[in-house]
C-alpha cells in the first residue's frame, strides 16, 4: 500500500495545522469550560472550504479527497475534540448521505449551502430505545398526499441545536422491520419540528448534543432520501463513512496527547532530572506513539479505500475500534505522565482524556465495531 | 491590472540556524517559512484581487525547493508564480538580488496600472533594501512601510507607518510598495485553493532567460559579484535574564546609578 501523501495533502496538512494552532487551540479550553458551540470557528472553517472537503466543486465542495478530510478532522482533534466532531458529523453524517443518495434536485437544493458551510448538517438515527439496536426505530412517517407526517423523537444528536438540515430516519412500514425504515431530509423550519435541551456531557462539551422532536412534522414528499424502505441501508452506509471521521477524531486526540506529553516531560524536573530522562517516561511515550502511528495507518487506509470506491466497511470499523481504544489509552497515560497537574484543567490532557472516551461510544460502540469485523470475517 | 508580489523563503527562526563555511546561511538544512512581511504584501494583493478581479503574480528568487512556497501562494489565491533560479544567482546580496528580481519583473512586464509589492524586509537579512533597490532599477515610484493602501483608478494612496507617526502619500501606477505587518492579517490557504494550486502556472526564469536584460551585469550578480562580503557569521551567546529594579523613589534611582557606575557605564 502506498502511504505517500500527495503534494496537495502535505500542503493541506500544513494549512490545517496552522489553522488549528492559531484559531482553534486558543479557544479549546474555553469551549470546554463554557460548553458554548464555537460558531465563529465554524464560520472561519466554512470560508476555507473545510465544511465540504471531499465533495465535487459543482455542488459547492472543495473538490478534495476523503483522506484530506480525515486529515482535517485529525489536525483539529489534536487541539480540540469539539471542533473536530462538528466537522465530522456535518460532513460524514449529513453531506455524505445527501450526496450519495440524493436526487439531482435534492443535491442542487441542499449541498451548496451545506458544503460551503452556510448551513450546518446533522443526522438523526438514535432514539431512546434504538441506540446500538438502530433497527428498533419508533419514529414514524406516514404519507399523506404530497407530504409525510413524522412523529417521534431522536436523542444524542450531534450538531442538533445548531443545524439547519437534518438527515432523519423513521418507520414508514413497521411490519417490514429494517426494510420499513426510510430516510428524510428535514429542515429546521419545517412545521412540527423542534429541538430539545443541550445535553451536558463528560467530553466534547462545546459540541451541540440534543433531542430532535417531531410532532406531526410535515416533510414534503420530495424530501424522501433514497427509496422508501431503504433508510436502514442508507444509515448503515452513512455510519461506515462516519466511522472514518470519528476514527480521525480519536487519532488526533491521541496524537495531541502524545505531543503534549513529549513537551511536558522535557520541562518537568523531579529528583533533579527531567521526566523525559527516566526510562519509564521514554518507554511510555514510545508505546503511546506506536499506538497512534498504527491507528493512523488504519485510518488512512480506510479513507483511501473509500476514496477509491473499494469496499471499506470493515476497514472503517477496524480504524474506529483501534483508534478509539488507542486514544482512550494514550490520553489516560498522558494524564498519568503529567501527574497531579494532568488532573487539573490547567493542562489540556484531562480534556483530551474526557473527549477521547466518546470515540469508543458514538457512531457505533467498540462492541459494534467488533461485531462488524467478526461478521466480515464470516464468523457466526 | 496586475500585481506582482515579490516574496522570499526564509529560515524559520524558531528553529536552529545553520551557517555554511563561507558564512552564508545553509538554507537547505533549515525549516523554512514565507517571510512574514511578504505574506502581508501578498494579502494586500489578494484583497485587491477580491475587490477588482485583477491578476496576482508571485515571484521569488531562490533554490528549486522555493517552488513549494510559491505553490502555497497559489493556494492562497495568486494566479501565477515565477521562480527565479540559477546557479549564477546563488549567494547574491541585496544589490545583486534586486538586479535579478527587477529583470524578472521586466520580463513579466509592468503596465500602466500595475503595482509591484514587496514585504518591508526579510527576517534573515533584515536589510529592507531589496524592495527600494528594485524600484530604483525599474524606475518606479516607491512607497515603503505601507500600513494602508487604497487604489482609485491609477492613483494609489498609501499610509506609511514610521517610528514617530504616519505619512500619507499619493502616487500614480505603476509603482512599488513595501508592506508591513500592520497592513493586514494574511489569509490561510483554502482547501479548494490547495487543489487548484498545482494546476496553476509556475514558470522558472533561469540565467539564460534573464541574462540579456540590460539590468543584468554578469559581474555584479551571484556570490562573486555581490559587493557585500560576509566577514563572519556566528550565533550570539545567550544573554542572562538581566536585573529588574522596581520603584520610582530616590533610593531605587540611587541603587540603579550605583549599579551602572560600578560597571563603568556612567
Amino acid at each position: 500500500m502506498d502511504f505517500h501523501l500527495t503534494n496537495e495533502q502535505l500542503m493541506l496538512r500544513k494549512m490545517y495545522r496552522d489553522f488549528a494552532e492559531n484559531e482553534v487551540k486558543p479557544l479549546a479550553e474555553e469551549v470546554d469550560e463554557t460548553e458554548e458551540f464555537p460558531m465563529e470557528t465554524v464560520k472561519k472553517m466554512a470560508k476555507l472550504g473545510m465544511m465540504g472537503i471531499y465533495f465535487p466543486k459543482e455542488y459547492g465542495g472543495a473538490g478534495g479527497d476523503v483522506l484530506s478530510y480525515a486529515m482535517c478532522v485529525e489536525e483539529l482533534a489534536k487541539v480540540c475534540g469539539t471542533t473536530a466532531v462538528i466537522v465530522s458529523a456535518h460532513t460524514s453524517l449529513c453531506c455524505a448521505p445527501i450526496f450519495e443518495n440524493g436526487t439531482e434536485e435534492q443535491k442542487r437544493k441542499y449541498l451548496p449551502d451545506l458544503l460551503s458551510g452556510k448551513k450546518i448538517g446533522a443526522f438523526g438515527l438514535t432514539e431512546p430505545n434504538a441506540g446500538t439496536d438502530a433497527s428498533g426505530q419508533q419514529t414514524t412517517a406516514v404519507l399523506e398526499g404530497d407530504h409525510y407526517v413524522l412523529n417521534g423523537s431522536k436523542c444524542f444528536i450531534t450538531n442538533g441545536n445548531v443545524a439547519d438540515t437534518f438527515v432523519v430516519f423513521a418507520m414508514t412500514d413497521k411490519s417490514k422491520g429494517n426494510h420499513g425504515i426510510s430516510a428524510f431530509i428535514v429542515e429546521k423550519d419545517f412545521p412540527g419540528f423542534s429541538t430539545g435541551k443541550h445535553e451536558k456531557k463528560m467530553g466534547i462539551r462545546g459540541s451541540s448534543t440534543c433531542d430532535l422532536i417531531f410532532e406531526d412534522c410535515i416533510v414534503p414528499k420530495e424530501n424522501l432520501l433514497g427509496k422508501e424502505g431503504k433508510g436502514f441501508k442508507i444509515a448503515m452506509q452513512t455510519l461506515d463513512g462516519g466511522r472514518i471521521g470519528i476514527a480521525s477524531q480519536a487519532l488526533g486526540l491521541g496524537e495531541g496527547a502524545v505531543n503534549e506529553a513529549v513537551k511536558y516531560t522535557q520541562e518537568r524536573v523531579q529528583f533533579g532530572r527531567r521526566l523525559s530522562q527516566f526510562q519509564n517516561t521514554q518507554f511510555q511515550l514510545a508505546d503511546m506513539h506506536c499506538r497512534m502511528q498504527a491507528a493512523q495507518y488504519l485510518v488512512y487506509a480506510a479513507a483511501m479505500k473509500k476514496q477509491n470506491h473499494e469496499p471499506y466497511s470493515m476497514d472503517a470499523s477496524m480504524a474506529k475500534l483501534f483508534a478509539a481504544e488507542a486514544a482512550s489509552d494514550v490520553t489516560r497515560r498522558a494524564v498519568q505522565l503529567f501527574g497531579g497537574y494532568g488532573y487539573t484543567r490547567e493542562y489540556p490532557v484531562e480534556r483530551m482524556m474526557r473527549d477521547a472516551k466518546i470515540t469508543e461510544i458514538y457512531e457505533g460502540t467498540s462492541e459494534v465495531q467488533r461485531m462488524v469485523i467478526a461478521s466480515n470475517l464470516g464468523v457466526k | 491590472m496586475k500585481i506582482i508580489v515579490s516574496i522570499k523563503q526564509v529560515p524559520d527562526t524558531s528553529g536552529k540556524v545553520a551557517v555554511n563555511p563561507d558564512g552564508t546561511l545553509n538554507r537547505a538544512s533549515m525549516q523554512t517559512i514565507t517571510n512574514p512581511d511578504d505574506m502581508n504584501a501578498l494579502e494586500a494583493a489578494l484583497k485587491m484581487k477580491d475587490a477588482t478581479g485583477c491578476k496576482v503574480i508571485v515571484v521569488t528568487m531562490g533554490p528549486p525547493p522555493a517552488a513549494g512556497m510559491l505553490r502555497e501562494a497559489l493556494a492562497m489565491g495568486a494566479d501565477e508564480a515565477i521562480l527565479v533560479s540559477a546557479r549564477e544567482f546563488g549567494g547574491s546580496d541585496t544589490y545583486a538580488t534586486s538586479q535579478i528580481l527587477a529583470a524578472a519583473v521586466n520580463r513579466i512586464g509592468v503596465e500602466s496600472d500595475d503595482i509591484v509589492m514587496c514585504g518591508r524586509q526579510a527576517i534573515d537579512g533584515d536589510t529592507a533594501q531589496v524592495g527600494p533597490q528594485m524600484a530604483e532599477k525599474l524606475h518606479l515610484p516607491q512607497i515603503t512601510y505601507a500600513a494602508e493602501i487604497t487604489k482609485d483608478g491609477n492613483t494609489v494612496t498609501v499610509k506609511r507607518m514610521l517610528e514617530d507617526g504616519y505619512m500619507t502619500i499619493k502616487t500614480q501606477t505603476p509603482c512599488l510598495i513595501t508592506c508591513i505587518k500592520e497592513l493586514n492579517e494574511p489569509r490561510y490557504m483554502s482547501v479548494g485553493g490547495v487543489f487548484e494550486a498545482y494546476s496553476k502556472p509556475l514558470t522558472t526564469f533561469g540565467y539564460e532567460d534573464l541574462k540579456d536584460d540590460p539590468l543584468i551585469d554578469a559581474t555584479t550578480i551571484g556570490l562573486k559579484g555581490s559587493p557585500t562580503n560576509i566577514f563572519k557569521s556566528f550565533t550570539p551567546p545567550q544573554k542572562g535574564a538581566g536585573m529588574m529594579l522596581e520603584g520610582a523613589d530616590k533610593a531605587t534611582c540611587e541603587q540603579l546609578a550605583g549599579i551602572l557606575a560600578k560597571k563603568h557605564i556612567i
